[in-house]
């Protein structure tokens, strides 16, 4: 391996991951005249962002004026059981407007009300109606809003490229190492400043509704460049996912079929939310059929909402019950039921891709039957310890954003959280980054070297292992270990056989050459995967409680004293450590809001 | 519950390749993919295949299978006899890199020459727009869009003439008609489609309609209309004259 095997790039701003959050901190940075290459692991325009379905939340008041960010904030914190980061989430609340108009102005199409305005609709956890949307595929429109404002900007984009290492020197940020897809030939990038937007850590578990990419590359990169990372414990498991037949098992149901009146019932045909009320939300929602059915139908300042629209996590826990003690569905979910609630004209309008997935895929028509449904993997709350300002991590000119960053969402976050987070941080973290630029330090020649070599060793592993069987065998433990319910004897397992993993993925072999190869590419991911399965394991099994999207059978309550506490994951030499760090608490005011309501 | 089936599968690069068959045990409700998947897991693990969402959302699986421009994802085996060889190849109308990986870039390079979005001045004080569900209907038509290429790849235009110089093709008509048809939009892009895009070489034959997976009706409602505008930037009354004395 000569040098002659890499290109090196200059830039004043590395974006890695060009989902919503990597887009808009492209956009920004490239605002403010910095030099910015945008690096995405799949083709321009495929990122996770595209599945988003629901809708992007935001107080813009337009079809329940009484909304305003106090609100938004208030059921963010509650939604994320009181856990987030009390800054992010209200600079969160009171830009998103902002941000969703924005979008307008460069050319996004929301759906509108009857006045001409961007229409809003209900979703889990949101006291008003609330997300912005476009039918069931706002985050397509959102990422196609994006990539064409980005490639206008001017800024370098290199597709189908995969960053393996984060170069560190004196303490900041010095540039990445990846290698392209295609021609499997490594690209140094040198830079002082770098945004991680790559999404999340799913693919870690069988059952998902996460592609490929999300192995938690980014998660991973930062940990080992010496960054700190948080909550790893908080995955959520979206309830509903698709259960039959076999091959589609975790993709998506949007959330979106519950906001349009779907309702959840177990075998005996029972609606059982209405027995899954958490303290903390009764009196906030309907308590007969009859209420949540006048509410559906557009009477929503007299009656309340639906018990199906709680939070994921409270929605996810009840469907396992259900299935545990013998009311799931012959496929082993429960009936998601929209068509005795609309006529089929309004699902097809509203749901027209849930329509076409199930008609396609399952061979199910919504607007007559009830889809089987249950929960799959989607989304991790954990990530980089970020400065809720500037999105900085604990190294300096290291920025996170997106679900890759920490904090935001706290034990649990709320539906169409998601896609708004990504605007408002990604503008924010494209901005620092961009203030943050200068002449990085060097990268030593020999560490370049050492990267490629240690990324090349699969290639030399003849008859190694094949790193599918590997990587196959790590969802298996997650998934039976670190899912919905947890214990310490099953987590203390899993990390057994997590260290085992590690030496077989140390052991794994590739055929065939450098180009294009999946086997290789899995290989190389495969790192990333344990790096955060074991985060994950690690900090499931120091939280000796029960909240959020975090359920241990062995402490079921939740401790108020660990409310505000992060684990906090950091890399020391070659171990993982694990420790406590009090959060900040909120201030008096925002509390009283709390408290109060808003 | 696992049927045997076979595939040929195009495995090679732009030099050279060939069809090579394997045989895999299939799980109930599969799509074709998952097949590829299984025999990338098991057999071939260098075989290279471009996949994200799995759900017909991102449009990264395309490919022919069994001569027809589809998506991976969303093509159940089940919709094969059981008996029938199922054929996967790479899109023909773009150079392959691996197997089943084409080399699409052009296409990156086709969006980013057209003319950008750009809105009217506000029309309220705070700055927002007011627009209405009947006016956004028509350009979200062409939003659900999933740059799968399928369009371009079946366009005699590109895959049997290889006019890429000259004509963006389908999917790009379909998203210089969202702007077009914006109702915001004051960016007039007729010329531009009329001399870079090379509209005119479209002769409507409405084969990128009939494989679009998100089912966009691509000429009837994206180019025809785009066609009518750039015509009637350009009208000539000699040439109507003519084309009406010769019907």
């Amino acid at each position: 391996m000569a040098s002659a095997d890499i290109r090196t790039h200059d830039y004043d701003v590395l974006v890695i991951g060009a989902g919503g959050a990597g887009l808009r901190a492209a956009i920004e940075a490239s605002a403010q005249k910095a030099r910015v290459a945008l690096v995405c692991k799949s083709l321009l325009g495929k990122a996770h962002t595209v599945m988003a379905e629901g809708g992007a939340a935001a107080a813009l008041g337009n079809v329940m004026e009484e909304d305003n960010w106090r609100v938004h904030f208030r059921d963010t914190m509650r939604g994320g059981k009181m856990h987030n980061n009390w800054r992010m989430a209200q600079i969160h609340a009171q830009e998103a407007p902002d941000r969703i108009r924005e979008l307008e102005a460069w050319g996004a199409l929301f759906d509108r009300t009857p006045d001409g305005r961007i229409n809003q609709r209900p979703f889990g956890g949101h006291t008003y109606s609330r997300l912005a949307h476009v039918g069931d595929r706002t985050g397509l429109e959102m990422i196609r809003v994006l990539q064409d404002k980005a490639v206008h900007a001017g800024l370098d984009v290199h597709m189908e490229c995969t960053i393996v290492r984060l170069f560190v020197g004196g303490g900041r940020v010095a540039g990445a190492l990846g290698y392209l897809r295609e021609t499997g030939r490594f690209v140094l990038f040198r830079t002082g400043a770098i945004v991680l937007a790559t999404g999340g850590i799913g693919k870690a578990w069988q059952i998902t509704s996460n592609s490929w990419e999300y192995t938690g590359d980014g998660h991973a990169l930062a940990y080992e460049a010496g960054a700190e990372l948080i909550d790893m414990e908080f995955v959520q498991f979206h309830p509903t996912g698709m259960v039959w037949p076999p091959g589609v098992r975790g993709i998506l149901v949007t959330e979106g079929v519950r906001g349009e009146g779907g309702v959840l019932k177990n075998a005996a045909g029972e609606r059982f939310m209405f027995r899954y009320m958490p303290d903390m939300f009764k009196g906030d929602f309907a308590d007969t059929e009859a209420e949540a059915d006048a509410w559906v139908k557009g009477d929503r300042k007299k009656n309340r909402r639906p018990p199906e629209l709680l939070t994921r996590d409270v929605v996810a826990k009840a469907i396992v019950k259900e299935i545990q003690e013998g009311r799931g569905s012959p496929h082993g979910g429960v009936f998601l039921d929209i068509a005795s609630k609309q006529s089929p004209d309004y699902i097809k309008q509203k749901l027209p891709s849930m329509y076409h997935q199930f008609k396609e895929l399952a061979h199910v028509d919504i607007t007559t039957d009830a889809m089987e449904i249950g929960p799959t993997t989607h989304y991790v709350m954990g990530g980089v310890k970020v400065d809720a300002e500037t999105q900085e991590s604990t190294v300096a000119g290291l920025f996170a954003v997106g679900e890759v960053g920490g904090g935001m969402h706290g034990a649990n976050r709320l539906g169409g959280n998601s896609l708004s987070d990504l605007l408002v941080f990604g503008r924010r973290a494209g901005l620092h980054a961009a203030a943050k630029r200068g002449a990085p330090p060097s990268i030593p020649d020999a560490e370049v070297e050492a990267t490629m070599r240690d990324a090349l060793a699969p290639f030399e592993h003849e008859g190694g292992e094949n790193p599918f069987a590997v990587q196959s065998a790590l969802q298996a433990v997650m998934q039976r270990s670190a899912g919905i319910i947890r214990d310490k004897s099953g987590l203390e397992t899993a990390l057994t056989e997590l260290e085992k993993l590690k030496g077989r993925a140390r052991k794994v072999g590739i055929t065939g050459s450098r180009e294009y190869n999946p086997g290789w590419h899995t290989a190389m991911d495969l790192r990333s995967l344990l790096v955060v399965s074991e985060a994950t394991a690690r900090a499931a099994l120091e939280r000796t409680e029960s909240r959020g999207a975090h359920t241990r059978s062995d402490y079921p309550d939740s401790d108020e004293r660990q409310a505000r506490e992060h684990i906090v994951i950091k890399k020391e030499g070659d171990r993982m450590l694990v420790r406590r760090e009090a959060q900040p608490p909120l201030p008096a005011d925002l509390m009283q809001l709390i408290k109060e309501g808003a | 519950m696992a049927d045997r089936r076979r595939l040929r599968l195009f495995r090679g690069t732009r030099e050279r390749g060939e069809l090579k068959e394997y045989q895999v045990a299939a799980g109930e409700g599969w799509v074709v993919l998952d097949a590829v998947h299984a025999i990338q897991a098991e057999q071939a693990p260098d075989l290279a295949v471009r996949w994200n969402c799995k759900a017909g959302k991102c449009g990264s699986c395309s490919a022919e299978i069994n001569g027809r421009p589809r998506l991976m994802c969303m093509t159940r085996l089940s919709d094969y006899p059981a008996d029938e060889t199922i054929t996967v190849m790479p899109m023909k109308a773009f150079p392959v890199i691996k197997d089943l990986v084409t080399d699409v870039s052009w296409n990156y390079e086709v969006n980013k020459r057209i003319p950008a979005f750009k809105p009217r001045a506000p029309d309220a004080p705070d700055g927002t727009w007011r627009m209405y569900q009947y006016e956004v209907e028509r350009p979200q038509e062409f939003r659900k869009c999933i740059e799968c290429f399928l369009c371009q790849d079946v366009c005699h235009v590109l895959r049997a003439h290889a006019k890429h110089a000259e004509f963006m093709g389908p999917a790009f008509l379909v998203r210089a008609a969202v702007y077009e048809m914006h109702p915001l939009d004051e960016e007039d892009r007729r010329s531009y489609l009329r001399t870079a895009g090379g509209i005119g070489y479209c002769n409507i034959t409405k084969c990128c309609t009939e494989v679009c997976p998100e089912s966009i009706t691509i000429t009837d409602n994206a180019i025809i209309p785009l066609k009518e505008r750039v015509v009637d930037a350009n009208y000539d009354p000699l040439a109507a004259l003519w084309r009406k004395l010769t019907g």
